[in-house]
Protein backbone atom coordinates (compact mmCIF):
# COMPACT_ATOMS: atom_id res chain seq x y z
CA UNK A 1 0.00 0.00 0.00
CA UNK A 2 1.46 3.16 -0.81
CA UNK A 3 1.15 6.09 1.65
CA UNK A 4 -2.34 7.66 0.94
CA UNK A 5 -4.43 4.33 0.65
CA UNK A 6 -6.89 4.78 -2.37
CA UNK A 7 -10.54 4.30 -1.31
CA UNK A 8 -13.56 3.27 -3.39
CA UNK A 9 -16.68 4.12 -1.22
CA UNK A 10 -19.78 2.94 -3.34
CA UNK A 11 -23.68 2.66 -2.55
CA UNK A 12 -26.92 3.42 -4.25
CA UNK A 13 -28.99 6.22 -3.98
CA UNK A 14 -31.15 7.04 -1.18
CA UNK A 15 -30.79 6.31 2.51
CA UNK A 16 -27.87 4.00 1.95
CA UNK A 17 -26.00 7.36 0.60
CA UNK A 18 -26.79 9.42 3.59
CA UNK A 19 -25.47 6.34 5.59
CA UNK A 20 -22.05 6.26 3.53
CA UNK A 21 -22.06 9.79 3.61
CA UNK A 22 -21.91 9.61 7.65
CA UNK A 23 -18.56 7.32 7.46
CA UNK A 24 -16.67 9.48 4.94
CA UNK A 25 -14.73 10.97 7.92
CA UNK A 26 -12.65 7.20 8.01
CA UNK A 27 -11.20 7.71 4.68
CA UNK A 28 -10.42 11.53 4.78
CA UNK A 29 -7.05 12.14 3.60
CA UNK A 30 -7.21 8.68 1.68
CA UNK A 31 -7.35 9.44 -1.86
CA UNK A 32 -11.52 8.56 -2.12
CA UNK A 33 -13.36 7.05 -4.76
CA UNK A 34 -17.30 7.39 -4.75
CA UNK A 35 -19.73 5.28 -6.84
CA UNK A 36 -23.05 5.78 -6.97
CA UNK A 37 -26.77 5.40 -8.73
CA UNK A 38 -27.31 9.33 -8.93
CA UNK A 39 -25.80 12.00 -10.97
CA UNK A 40 -26.63 14.56 -8.89
CA UNK A 41 -24.76 14.18 -5.61
CA UNK A 42 -21.38 14.72 -7.79
CA UNK A 43 -22.17 18.84 -6.60
CA UNK A 44 -22.69 17.43 -2.58
CA UNK A 45 -18.84 16.05 -2.46
CA UNK A 46 -17.38 18.89 -3.85
CA UNK A 47 -19.00 20.90 -1.95
CA UNK A 48 -18.39 19.24 1.11
CA UNK A 49 -14.51 18.51 0.04
CA UNK A 50 -14.01 21.71 -0.41
CA UNK A 51 -15.79 23.00 3.19
CA UNK A 52 -13.69 20.32 4.67
CA UNK A 53 -10.30 20.97 3.20
CA UNK A 54 -10.51 17.67 1.71
CA UNK A 55 -8.81 16.85 -2.16
CA UNK A 56 -11.63 17.13 -4.63
CA UNK A 57 -12.92 13.09 -4.59
CA UNK A 58 -13.44 11.53 -7.99
CA UNK A 59 -16.76 10.37 -8.91
CA UNK A 60 -18.59 7.69 -11.08
CA UNK A 61 -22.26 7.49 -11.44
CA UNK A 62 -23.49 3.71 -12.60
CA UNK A 63 -27.15 2.07 -13.63
CA UNK A 64 -29.40 1.77 -10.43
CA UNK A 65 -30.90 -1.48 -10.42
CA UNK A 66 -32.90 -3.56 -7.68
CA UNK A 67 -32.52 -7.34 -7.17
CA UNK A 68 -35.52 -8.18 -10.03
CA UNK A 69 -34.38 -6.26 -12.83
CA UNK A 70 -31.69 -8.52 -14.17
CA UNK A 71 -30.68 -7.04 -17.19
CA UNK A 72 -30.03 -3.34 -15.48
CA UNK A 73 -28.15 -5.91 -12.83
CA UNK A 74 -25.96 -6.82 -15.63
CA UNK A 75 -24.93 -3.57 -17.21
CA UNK A 76 -24.44 -1.86 -13.52
CA UNK A 77 -22.23 -4.73 -12.72
CA UNK A 78 -20.12 -3.98 -16.26
CA UNK A 79 -20.08 -0.63 -14.88
CA UNK A 80 -18.72 -1.41 -11.77
CA UNK A 81 -16.15 -3.95 -13.26
CA UNK A 82 -14.72 -0.96 -15.41
CA UNK A 83 -14.52 1.63 -13.11
CA UNK A 84 -13.15 -0.96 -10.32
CA UNK A 85 -10.53 -2.12 -13.32
CA UNK A 86 -9.44 1.45 -13.74
CA UNK A 87 -8.97 2.67 -10.29
CA UNK A 88 -7.35 0.16 -8.61
CA UNK A 89 -8.65 0.48 -4.95
CA UNK A 90 -6.72 -0.44 -1.89
CA UNK A 91 -9.64 -0.57 -0.18
CA UNK A 92 -13.47 -1.18 -1.07
CA UNK A 93 -16.20 0.36 1.23
CA UNK A 94 -19.76 -0.34 1.24
CA UNK A 95 -23.18 0.31 2.91
CA UNK A 96 -25.15 -1.46 0.13
CA UNK A 97 -27.16 -2.66 -1.95
CA UNK A 98 -26.39 -4.77 -4.79
CA UNK A 99 -24.01 -2.17 -5.99
CA UNK A 100 -22.14 -2.54 -2.91
CA UNK A 101 -22.45 -6.43 -3.20
CA UNK A 102 -20.70 -6.50 -6.90
CA UNK A 103 -18.10 -4.02 -5.77
CA UNK A 104 -16.82 -5.95 -2.97
CA UNK A 105 -17.06 -9.32 -4.68
CA UNK A 106 -14.70 -8.01 -7.86
CA UNK A 107 -12.88 -5.80 -5.46
CA UNK A 108 -11.33 -8.55 -3.62
CA UNK A 109 -10.74 -10.72 -7.15
CA UNK A 110 -8.49 -8.01 -7.25
CA UNK A 111 -6.94 -7.86 -4.25
CA UNK A 112 -8.65 -5.25 -2.91
CA UNK A 113 -9.69 -5.54 0.69
CA UNK A 114 -13.44 -4.71 1.62
CA UNK A 115 -15.64 -3.13 4.20
CA UNK A 116 -19.60 -3.94 4.46
CA UNK A 117 -21.34 -1.51 6.88
CA UNK A 118 -25.08 -2.99 6.84
CA UNK A 119 -27.47 -0.38 6.85
CA UNK A 120 -28.97 0.26 9.60
CA UNK A 121 -32.86 0.00 8.40
CA UNK A 122 -31.90 -3.57 8.96
CA UNK A 123 -32.60 -3.28 12.71
CA UNK A 124 -34.54 -6.83 12.20
CA UNK A 125 -32.53 -9.04 10.14
CA UNK A 126 -29.25 -8.85 7.54
CA UNK A 127 -30.20 -7.48 4.58
CA UNK A 128 -30.10 -9.70 1.68
CA UNK A 129 -26.99 -8.30 0.13
CA UNK A 130 -25.83 -8.01 3.36
CA UNK A 131 -25.59 -11.89 3.82
CA UNK A 132 -24.52 -12.42 0.71
CA UNK A 133 -21.83 -9.49 0.91
CA UNK A 134 -20.25 -10.41 4.61
CA UNK A 135 -18.75 -13.54 2.56
CA UNK A 136 -16.79 -11.21 1.04
CA UNK A 137 -16.10 -8.75 3.51
CA UNK A 138 -12.63 -8.71 5.03
CA UNK A 139 -14.47 -6.22 7.42
CA UNK A 140 -18.12 -6.88 8.36
CA UNK A 141 -20.14 -4.58 10.14
CA UNK A 142 -23.84 -4.58 11.24
CA UNK A 143 -25.00 -1.47 13.13
CA UNK A 144 -27.38 -3.32 15.58
CA UNK A 145 -25.71 -4.94 17.99
CA UNK A 146 -28.02 -7.33 18.57
CA UNK A 147 -27.27 -8.87 15.04
CA UNK A 148 -23.54 -8.87 15.85
CA UNK A 149 -22.11 -12.36 15.94
CA UNK A 150 -19.10 -12.10 14.61
CA UNK A 151 -17.26 -11.30 17.97
CA UNK A 152 -18.09 -15.03 19.40
CA UNK A 153 -15.97 -17.10 16.60
CA UNK A 154 -19.16 -17.51 15.00
CA UNK A 155 -19.32 -16.24 11.14
CA UNK A 156 -20.89 -13.12 11.23
CA UNK A 157 -20.84 -9.62 11.08
CA UNK A 158 -19.41 -7.34 14.56
CA UNK A 159 -20.66 -4.00 15.72
CA UNK A 160 -18.79 -1.15 16.39
CA UNK A 161 -21.29 1.37 16.30
CA UNK A 162 -23.78 3.25 14.11
CA UNK A 163 -23.94 5.86 11.22
CA UNK A 164 -26.47 8.32 14.06
CA UNK B 1 -46.38 23.40 11.18
CA UNK B 2 -46.35 20.01 10.15
CA UNK B 3 -43.64 18.99 7.59
CA UNK B 4 -44.56 14.99 5.88
CA UNK B 5 -42.25 13.46 3.29
CA UNK B 6 -42.56 9.50 2.17
CA UNK B 7 -38.99 9.83 0.51
CA UNK B 8 -38.37 9.93 -2.86
CA UNK B 9 -39.10 6.47 -4.73
CA UNK B 10 -42.97 5.45 -3.61
CA UNK B 11 -45.86 6.54 -2.54
CA UNK B 12 -47.44 6.13 0.65
CA UNK B 13 -51.24 6.72 0.93
CA UNK B 14 -52.13 4.86 3.96
CA UNK B 15 -50.14 7.91 5.43
CA UNK B 16 -51.52 9.91 3.34
CA UNK B 17 -55.16 9.31 3.87
CA UNK B 18 -54.58 8.86 7.26
CA UNK B 19 -53.17 12.35 7.90
CA UNK B 20 -55.62 13.49 5.33
CA UNK B 21 -58.89 12.28 7.31
CA UNK B 22 -56.98 13.43 10.55
CA UNK B 23 -57.08 16.71 9.50
CA UNK B 24 -60.19 16.68 8.49
CA UNK B 25 -61.36 15.82 11.88
CA UNK B 26 -58.92 18.24 13.79
CA UNK B 27 -59.45 20.98 11.72
CA UNK B 28 -55.54 21.27 12.08
CA UNK B 29 -54.31 22.67 8.49
CA UNK B 30 -51.07 23.88 9.04
CA UNK B 31 -49.86 20.85 6.98
CA UNK B 32 -47.77 20.54 3.85
CA UNK B 33 -46.77 17.11 2.30
CA UNK B 34 -44.17 15.65 -0.10
CA UNK B 35 -45.97 12.92 -1.57
CA UNK B 36 -44.13 11.39 -4.27
CA UNK B 37 -45.47 10.66 -7.53
CA UNK B 38 -48.94 9.45 -7.05
CA UNK B 39 -49.99 9.12 -10.98
CA UNK B 40 -53.68 7.99 -11.84
CA UNK B 41 -54.23 5.60 -8.29
CA UNK B 42 -52.22 7.30 -5.68
CA UNK B 43 -54.16 9.44 -3.17
CA UNK B 44 -54.68 12.92 -3.01
CA UNK B 45 -55.02 14.96 -0.26
CA UNK B 46 -57.82 17.34 0.20
CA UNK B 47 -57.20 18.78 3.33
CA UNK B 48 -53.64 20.28 3.22
CA UNK B 49 -51.18 21.60 0.52
CA UNK B 50 -49.12 19.51 -1.02
CA UNK B 51 -46.55 18.21 -3.87
CA UNK B 52 -44.70 15.29 -5.20
CA UNK B 53 -41.18 16.45 -5.08
CA UNK B 54 -38.98 19.52 -3.78
CA UNK B 55 -36.33 20.34 -5.06
CA UNK B 56 -33.27 19.82 -2.36
CA UNK B 57 -33.09 23.37 -0.64
CA UNK B 58 -37.28 23.50 -0.52
CA UNK B 59 -37.28 20.18 1.20
CA UNK B 60 -34.68 21.58 3.58
CA UNK B 61 -36.24 25.18 4.33
CA UNK B 62 -40.04 23.29 5.02
CA UNK B 63 -38.20 20.73 6.97
CA UNK B 64 -36.36 23.02 9.33
CA UNK B 65 -39.45 25.19 9.34
CA UNK B 66 -41.39 22.55 11.06
CA UNK B 67 -42.69 22.00 14.10
CA UNK B 68 -43.21 18.50 13.39
CA UNK B 69 -42.19 16.11 10.68
CA UNK B 70 -44.54 12.94 9.71
CA UNK B 71 -43.02 10.46 7.73
CA UNK B 72 -42.42 6.79 6.43
CA UNK B 73 -39.37 4.86 8.43
CA UNK B 74 -36.87 5.89 6.35
CA UNK B 75 -33.54 6.42 7.31
CA UNK B 76 -32.72 9.31 5.13
CA UNK B 77 -35.73 10.92 7.02
CA UNK B 78 -34.58 9.23 10.48
CA UNK B 79 -31.42 10.77 10.05
CA UNK B 80 -32.47 14.58 8.61
CA UNK B 81 -34.88 14.83 11.36
CA UNK B 82 -32.05 13.69 14.02
CA UNK B 83 -29.20 16.36 12.60
CA UNK B 84 -31.95 18.83 12.66
CA UNK B 85 -33.29 18.06 16.15
CA UNK B 86 -36.97 17.68 14.69
CA UNK B 87 -39.46 15.88 16.63
CA UNK B 88 -40.75 13.58 14.27
CA UNK B 89 -43.36 11.02 13.82
CA UNK B 90 -43.28 7.54 12.05
CA UNK B 91 -45.34 5.30 10.36
CA UNK B 92 -43.25 2.10 9.04
CA UNK B 93 -44.53 0.77 5.42
CA UNK B 94 -45.29 -2.96 4.82
CA UNK B 95 -43.75 -5.38 2.58
CA UNK B 96 -47.52 -7.00 2.49
CA UNK B 97 -49.03 -4.13 0.91
CA UNK B 98 -45.83 -3.99 -1.50
CA UNK B 99 -45.43 -0.18 -0.20
CA UNK B 100 -42.21 -1.25 -0.27
CA UNK B 101 -39.80 -4.63 -0.61
CA UNK B 102 -40.09 -6.10 2.75
CA UNK B 103 -40.85 -5.54 6.52
CA UNK B 104 -37.74 -3.50 7.42
CA UNK B 105 -39.63 -0.39 8.07
CA UNK B 106 -41.33 -2.04 10.79
CA UNK B 107 -38.05 -3.15 12.86
CA UNK B 108 -36.45 0.29 11.90
CA UNK B 109 -39.62 1.79 14.21
CA UNK B 110 -39.75 -0.20 16.42
CA UNK B 111 -36.01 0.21 17.15
CA UNK B 112 -35.55 4.13 16.68
CA UNK B 113 -38.89 4.10 19.07
CA UNK B 114 -36.44 4.19 22.02
CA UNK B 115 -34.53 7.52 20.32
CA UNK B 116 -36.14 10.95 22.41
CA UNK B 117 -38.16 12.63 19.91
CA UNK B 118 -39.21 9.96 17.68
CA UNK B 119 -42.49 8.66 17.91
CA UNK B 120 -44.29 5.91 16.00
CA UNK B 121 -47.79 5.12 14.58
CA UNK B 122 -47.47 1.39 13.92
CA UNK B 123 -50.15 1.65 11.17
CA UNK B 124 -53.03 4.38 9.87
CA UNK B 125 -55.38 3.67 12.69
CA UNK B 126 -52.84 4.67 15.56
CA UNK B 127 -51.97 7.73 13.68
CA UNK B 128 -54.85 10.09 14.46
CA UNK B 129 -54.22 9.62 18.63
CA UNK B 130 -50.79 10.07 18.43
CA UNK B 131 -51.11 13.31 16.32
CA UNK B 132 -53.32 14.31 18.90
CA UNK B 133 -51.35 13.99 21.83
CA UNK B 134 -48.17 15.60 19.97
CA UNK B 135 -50.77 18.88 19.14
CA UNK B 136 -52.25 18.33 22.89
CA UNK B 137 -48.61 18.03 24.48
CA UNK B 138 -46.12 19.07 22.30
CA UNK B 139 -42.91 17.09 22.65
CA UNK B 140 -39.92 19.10 24.64
CA UNK B 141 -37.13 20.59 22.40
CA UNK B 142 -34.55 18.18 21.75
CA UNK B 143 -30.90 20.27 22.30
CA UNK B 144 -28.40 18.22 21.41
CA UNK B 145 -28.19 17.20 17.42
CA UNK B 146 -26.86 14.27 16.23
CA UNK B 147 -23.15 15.23 14.67
CA UNK B 148 -23.14 15.00 10.94
CA UNK B 149 -20.85 11.88 11.35
CA UNK B 150 -21.41 8.13 12.37
CA UNK B 151 -20.38 7.35 16.01
CA UNK B 152 -16.47 7.83 16.50
CA UNK B 153 -15.67 4.48 17.18
CA UNK B 154 -17.15 2.85 14.12
CA UNK B 155 -14.94 5.49 11.99
CA UNK B 156 -11.90 4.66 14.19
CA UNK B 157 -12.88 1.17 13.34
CA UNK B 158 -12.93 1.85 9.63
CA UNK B 159 -10.29 3.90 9.69
CA UNK B 160 -7.46 1.74 11.32
CA UNK B 161 -8.81 -1.31 8.81
CA UNK B 162 -8.17 1.51 5.95
CA UNK B 163 -4.65 2.08 7.10
CA UNK B 164 -4.53 -1.94 8.30
CA UNK B 165 -3.33 -1.16 12.02
CA UNK B 166 -0.51 1.51 10.43
CA UNK B 167 -3.37 4.80 11.01
CA UNK B 168 -1.17 7.92 10.65
CA UNK B 169 -2.92 9.66 13.23
CA UNK B 170 -6.30 9.52 15.06
CA UNK B 171 -9.63 11.55 13.51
Amino acid sequence: MSEKPKVLAISSAGGHWVQLQRLRAAWDDCDAVYVTTKEGYREDLVADAERRGQSIPKFYRVVDANRWQKFRLLRQLVGILMILIRERPDVVVSTGAAAGFFALKIGRLMGARTIWVDSIANAGALSLSGQKAGGCADLWLTQWEHLATGETGKKGPEFKGSVV
Amino acid sequence: MIFVTVGHELRFDRLIKGLDNWALDSGYKDIFAQVAELGEEGYKPRNFAWQSFLDPDNFKSRFEGADLIVAHAGMGTIITALTMKKPLLIMPRKGALKETRNDHQIATAEQFARRSGIYVAKDETELGPVLDELIANPPSKINEAASEFAEPQLLQSIRNFIYDGRAPKGL
